[in-house]
């Protein structure tokens, strides 16, 4: 066993893993406080304006991490499905399924901001071309994948279809990316991930990946914060089966 | 302090955005808090009425002895 294996195993261990989390999430809180702080103090104090969109560059700071950071939740969830029908460990159940409300209101939030610049820079809120289209559509997935979790009762089986769900649905990642290339579009091209550096002037990158930095903590928090809950009411359903199971066999052995 | 309030033409757009994202965020850090705050409730009666994890620690040891149950 390579050293790194052993390292994702010690944490595959829920007791362990809680652990950790109680250490890690004190810190990983007071970073996101202070990099929300400074990232809107620099998006609203510092940061100028856009040379052609104003003040509405503003909505940038969030839309565009909300945008990356609906993908990256997406992503958490289909490595944790290939992990969880590989190796058929619940943490990677409990991972897949504790990431999709939170990376399902990343998108919608990505969805709203995004109409939100269009209407005052395009002149509508909302295109049906294929960028904004195929992030709808990742909405749909992550609201999917939630009513999948629900309707089925058993965990490990629900892990497992909602597992084989997210790896089919993983193909509109790509479609999402390379949307803006791919076809005609409203939306600008790739600004800051691209070959040859990013577009925008230090001015305004600086606050945007500050904000992003931000955004992405707050996303380890509440997945962190998420997953422990889940343990905990897993644990709580395995508690009650074993009472039920108890009060049976002692209530046959009476009869 | 002007900074937040002279945006511009579009300054209703702005604040809307920021504005539902504030609201969004914190209903999930509410709904996840009130969440972990109900199944530490249900553990500690069920743990209250005697019904313990075969891997819960014993009364008196220190620590938790490691568990693959979740």
């Amino acid at each position: 066993m390579t050293e790194t294996e052993g390292f994702f195993n010690r944490l595959a261990n829920p007791t362990r893993f809680m652990a950790l989390v109680g250490a890690v999430l004190p810190w990983l809180t007071g970073l996101t406080v202070v990099l929300f702080l400074a990232g809107l103090y620099l998006a609203f104090f510092v940061a100028p304006e856009d040379y052609q969109q104003g003040h509405t560059v503003k909505i940038m700071f969030i839309h565009v991490p909300f945008a990356w950071l609906s993908m990256m939740g997406y992503s958490v969830i289909t490595i944790a499905s290939i992990g969880s029908l590989i190796w058929r460990h619940p943490m990677a159940d409990v991972a897949a399924k504790t990431a999709a409300p939170i990376g399902a209101s990343f998108t919608l939030l990505a969805l709203v901001t995004g109409s939100l610049w269009g209407k005052p820079m395009w002149g509508t809120y909302w295109v049906w071309d294929a960028r904004l289209t195929s992030v709808l559509l990742l909405f749909f997935l992550y609201l999917g994948l939630m009513v999948l979790w629900q309707a089925i009762e058993e965990p490990s089986r629900a892990g497992r279809t909602a597992a084989i769900l997210a790896i089919v649905g993983s193909v509109n990642l790509p479609v999402i990316k390379f949307s803006v290339d791919w076809w005609n579009t409203l939306h600008q091209p790739a600004s800051v991930v691209k070959l040859g550096g990013p577009a925008i002037h230090s001015s305004l990158l600086t606050p945007l990946l500050i904000m992003a930095a931000a955004f992405t903590c707050l996303f380890f928090v509440l997945h962190l914060m998420a997953m422990r809950t889940e343990v905990l009411r897993r644990r709580v359903q395995a508690l009650r089966l074993t009472h039920v199971d108890t009060a049976g066999i002692k209530e046959g052995a009476r009869a | 302090m002007s900074a937040l309030f002279e945006l511009g033409p579009h300054t209703g757009f702005i604040w809307m955005a920021y504005g539902i994202s504030a609201l969004v965020l914190a209903g999930l850090i509410g709904w996840i808090r009130i969440d972990a705050r109900n199944q530490m409730q249900l553990l500690a009666e069920l743990e209250h009425k005697g019904i313990h994890r075969r891997s819960a620690p014993a009364r008196g040891s220190q620590g938790e002895k490691s568990s693959k149950q979740t």
